[in-house]
C-alpha cells in the first residue's frame, strides 16, 4: 500500500477546501438553519420568545396581505431596477468592447472606481444631489425656474436611482465579459456575406451577448430585491423594501420569530429565481460574469 | 507579357496608360487586380507597393511566413482592412470605397467562424438571406451547397455538433453558396489535423474547379501551396518575392528567400573561377563545381549555387559535380533518406535521396553529386541570375 501523498491526492483536495467549507458551514449554513428553526418559535412579547413550536408565524405571513404586498412590491422594484440596468448597462459595455481606444483597461478601471468608496457614502451622496438643499434644487431655484424645491428624494424613483448607481457596474461587467467572448471573425464573416454593421449586430453580437445580459439581469434583480441600505436612505417609509421590513420586525418590534420567517421567505423566493435562471441559462455564465 | 498567365507581377508602371492597355489586352478583365497598394497600420507598413493581377477562375496562393503581409492583402480584398495607397479592382471595378458588405466576396477563416447560435442551414443560408433570395430558392441552393461539400442532410445540426473538418466544409459551403466573385481562404486548413488537412486540400481544389470560382488562398505551408495552386505568390516582408506556377517557384526560385522558404534549399557560396560555358564556381567549402550560367559571369564575382536536397544524388555520377563529405546525421524515411553532410569549410548540406542498398550511418564517408543544370545561381544580392 502506497501511503505517500501526491499532488492529486483526494485527501489533499479535501484539506485545501476544508477551511472554506468550515467557514461556510459555521457562518452560512448553520445560521440559516438556526433562522429556519426560529420561524417555528413562539413570540411572547417584544424581545421574548419561547422554543415552544408553532406555525403561527407562517400562518401570519400567508394570511396577512401586508406581507405579500411587501414581497410583490420588492420583486417589482427589483425587476424594474434590473431591466433599467440592462438597458442602460448594455451600451457602455458595448462601447468598451468595441472601442479601438488603446487603454481599455482604464475604462474597465473606471467601472471599479466607485467600489473604492463606501457603498453607504455613495448612497448618501444622492441626498446632496436630489435633496431640498441639493445641487439640482438650489441651481433651479437660483435660476428662478422653480419657486419651491422639487420633491425628488424619499420616493421610489430615488430608491431605484440609488440601486441603479449601485448595480450598473455589475451589469456592465457581465455584458462586457460575454461580448469579449465573441469571436470577432464572426462579425467579419457576417459583414462579408452582406450585413451592414447594424445587421451584423442584430444577427451575431446581440444574440451571442444575451447570456451575459441574462446573468447581469439576475444578479441585479437579486441584489436589488435584497437591498436594505438604499431604500432606508433614499426612500420614505412607504418605499421600504422587504429587507427593511425584516430589519424593523427584528430591531424595532424585537419579534425574532417573525423576522426569521420573513428572512427565510426572502431567501427562498430569491433562491427560487436564481435556481430557475441557472437551470435555463447555465450556472457557468453567471460565474463567468462574476469573475469578470 | 505572354497571354494566358493566371497571375503576373507588375513593375511599378511608367504611366497609368500602360496599365490600362495591359488590362484591356486580356480576353476579359482580371478577377482581382492590385495596383501598387500600400497597407499601413499606423507607422508599420504591412504591405508595400504590391501589384498583382489574378485571372478569372484561377487558384492563386499567397505564401509566406507569418507577418509577411499575406493575410493583410487578403483582408484588403474583403474590405476588412483599408489600403493606404493604390487601387484594388474586383472584376474590373474599383472597390476602394465599396463597403465590405457590398463587395460580394466569399470568406473562409482559419477559425471556421460559423455562427454558433445558428443551425447549419441558417449558417449556409446567411449570405442568400441578405441578397433577398426567395425562400424556396434558398432551400434549394443550401441543399446543393451541402451536397457539394458532401454533408447533405446536416441542415438542422448546430456547428458544435460537427467535427473541425465538417465545420470547415460548412464554412466553405457558406462562402460559395451565393456565388461570390472571389473566394478568399485565410489559412483554412491550419486548424485541422494532418489527415483531415490533406483530404480538405483535395476537396477545396475540386470544388474550386467545379464551380470555376476565382480563389485566393493564404498559407504558410509550402506543401499546400505547391499542391493546390495555379499560381503562387511568395511573399516576404510586405512584398512579393516571386510570382509563378508551383514548378517555377520551386525549380527556379527568383531570390534566396524563395529558395530557402520553399523546400529548404542548399545555398552554397562561392566565386566564379572560370566564366566559360559551363561556368566553374569555386565553393567556399573548397570544391569546384560546374554550373550552367544563363549569361557569362565575370571571373571573381560572388555567387550562390542553390541545389535542392532532392537533386543531390548519393554516389558519384559520370560528368556530375562531386561533393565528398561525411554524414552528420541520417534520417530514414522508408523510400528515401535525408542526410546531413559536412562537406568541409563549416558547410553542411542536406540531401534527400532514394535508398540504394543501405542507409549510411553517422560519420561515414559519402559522396554527393549533382548535374550542372540541376542548380540555380544567385547573385550577391540574392537574386537569380538570368
Amino acid at each position: 500500500m502506497n501511503n505517500r501523498w501526491t499532488l492529486y491526492d483526494p485527501r489533499l483536495a479535501w484539506m485545501l477546501v476544508a477551511p472554506v467549507l468550515l467557514l461556510l458551514i459555521f457562518f452560512l449554513v448553520l445560521p440559516i438553519a438556526v433562522m429556519a428553526a426560529y420561524t417555528f418559535f413562539t413570540f411572547v412579547t417584544a424581545g421574548v420568545e419561547t422554543s415552544a413550536l408553532t406555525t403561527a408565524n407562517w400562518q401570519e405571513f400567508f394570511t396577512d396581505s401586508y406581507y405579500s404586498g411587501f414581497l410583490l412590491k420588492t420583486l417589482r422594484v427589483g425587476a424594474i431596477t434590473a431591466l433599467l440596468c440592462g438597458v442602460l448597462g448594455y451600451f457602455p459595455a458595448y462601447f468598451i468592447w468595441a472601442t479601438s481606444f488603446r487603454h481599455k483597461w482604464l475604462l474597465l478601471l473606471l467601472l471599479i472606481v466607485p467600489f473604492w468608496i463606501s457603498f453607504t457614502i455613495r448612497t448618501f451622496s444622492w441626498i446632496n444631489i436630489l435633496g431640498e438643499q441639493g445641487v439640482i434644487n438650489v441651481a433651479l431655484l437660483k435660476m428662478g425656474i422653480i419657486n419651491a424645491p422639487l420633491p425628488m428624494l424619499y420616493n421610489e424613483g430615488a430608491v431605484i436611482l440609488g440601486l441603479l448607481h449601485f448595480l450598473l457596474p455589475y451589469m456592465i461587467l457581465n455584458v462586457y465579459v460575454s461580448l469579449e467572448g465573441i469571436d470577432r471573425t464572426l462579425i467579419s464573416a457576417a459583414r462579408s456575406m452582406g450585413c451592414t454593421s447594424a445587421q451584423a449586430f442584430r444577427e451575431v453580437t446581440l444574440p451571442l451577448s444575451l447570456p451575459g445580459l441574462a446573468a447581469g439581469l439576475l444578479l441585479c434583480f437579486v441584489l436589488a430585491a435584497g437591498s436594505y441600505v438604499t431604500p432606508q436612505l433614499l426612500g420614505s417609509g412607504r418605499d421600504a423594501l422587504f429587507g427593511n421590513l425584516i430589519y424593523d420586525t427584528i430591531m424595532s418590534e424585537l419579534n425574532w420569530p417573525m423576522g426569521a420567517t420573513l428572512s427565510i421567505v426572502l431567501f427562498l423566493v430569491l433562491g427560487f429565481f436564481a435556481a430557475i435562471y441557472t437551470r435555463y441559462m447555465g450556472m457557468s455564465q453567471i460565474v463567468k460574469g462574476l469573475a469578470g | 507579357m505572354p497571354d494566358g498567365q493566371d497571375a503576373k507581377i507588375h513593375p511599378r508602371p511608367a504611366s497609368a496608360g500602360a496599365e490600362g492597355a495591359n488590362a484591356a489586352a486580356g480576353a476579359s478583365s482580371p478577377a482581382v487586380e492590385f495596383r501598387n497598394i500600400d497597407i499601413a497600420y499606423g507607422k508599420f507598413v504591412a504591405v508595400r507597393d504590391f501589384s498583382l493581377s489574378i485571372r478569372k477562375g484561377s487558384f492563386v496562393t499567397l505564401l509566406g511566413p507569418s507577418g509577411c503581409g499575406k493575410t493583410t492583402i487578403l483582408r484588403s480584398i474583403a474590405g476588412l482592412v483599408d489600403i493606404s495607397a493604390g487601387q484594388i479592382m474586383i472584376g474590373g471595378r474599383r472597390v476602394d470605397d465599396v463597403p465590405i458588405y457590398k463587395r460580394n466576396i466569399g470568406l473562409v477563416f482559419q477559425s471556421y467562424a460559423l455562427f454558433p447560435h445558428k443551425t447549419v442551414f441558417d449558417n449556409v443560408a446567411f449570405g442568400l438571406k441578405y441578397r433577398n433570395v426567395a425562400k424556396p430558392e434558398i432551400k434549394r441552393k443550401v441543399g446543393q451547397a451541402l451536397e457539394m461539400v458532401r454533408l447533405p442532410g446536416s441542415e438542422k445540426k448546430l456547428p458544435s455538433q460537427l467535427s473541425g473538418g465538417q465545420q470547415q466544409r460548412i464554412a466553405l459551403a457558406r462562402a460559395i453558396v451565393f456565388e461570390p466573385q472571389v473566394l478568399l481562404l485565410d489559412e483554412p486548413l491550419s486548424a485541422l489535423d494532418a489527415n483531415m488537412r490533406e483530404e480538405m486540400r483535395v476537396e477545396i481544389k475540386k470544388i474550386q474547379k467545379e464551380t470555376g470560382i476565382t480563389a485566393i488562398f493564404v498559407t504558410h505551408d509550402q506543401e499546400e501551396a505547391l499542391s493546390m495552386s495555379d499560381r503562387i505568390v511568395v511573399m516576404n516582408a510586405g512584398s512579393a518575392e516571386q510570382v509563378g506556377t508551383p514548378e517555377e517557384v520551386y525549380e527556379r526560385p527568383a531570390t534566396a528567400f524563395v529558395a530557402d522558404f520553399l523546400g529548404k534549399a542548399n545555398m552554397l557560396a562561392g566565386t566564379v573561377s572560370r566564366s566559360d560555358r559551363p561556368t566553374t564556381v569555386k565553393l567556399a567549402s573548397g570544391q569546384a563545381v560546374n554550373v550552367l550560367a544563363p549569361r557569362p559571369l565575370p571571373q571573381g564575382s560572388a555567387v550562390t549555387v542553390v541545389v535542392r536536397p532532392q537533386k543531390l544524388a548519393v554516389g558519384a555520377k559520370a560528368s556530375a559535380n562531386r561533393l565528398p563529405g561525411r554524414v552528420v546525421s541520417a534520417s530514414y524515411l522508408g523510400s528515401s533518406a535525408i542526410y546531413e553532410v559536412d562537406i568541409g569549410g563549416k558547410t553542411n548540406i542536406r540531401a534527400n535521396a532514394p535508398i540504394d542498398g543501405r542507409v549510411l550511418r553517422e560519420g561515414e564517408a559519402i559522396e554527393l553529386s549533382f548535374d550542372a543544370d540541376d542548380c540555380v545561381l544567385l547573385d550577391e544580392a540574392g537574386r537569380r541570375i538570368s
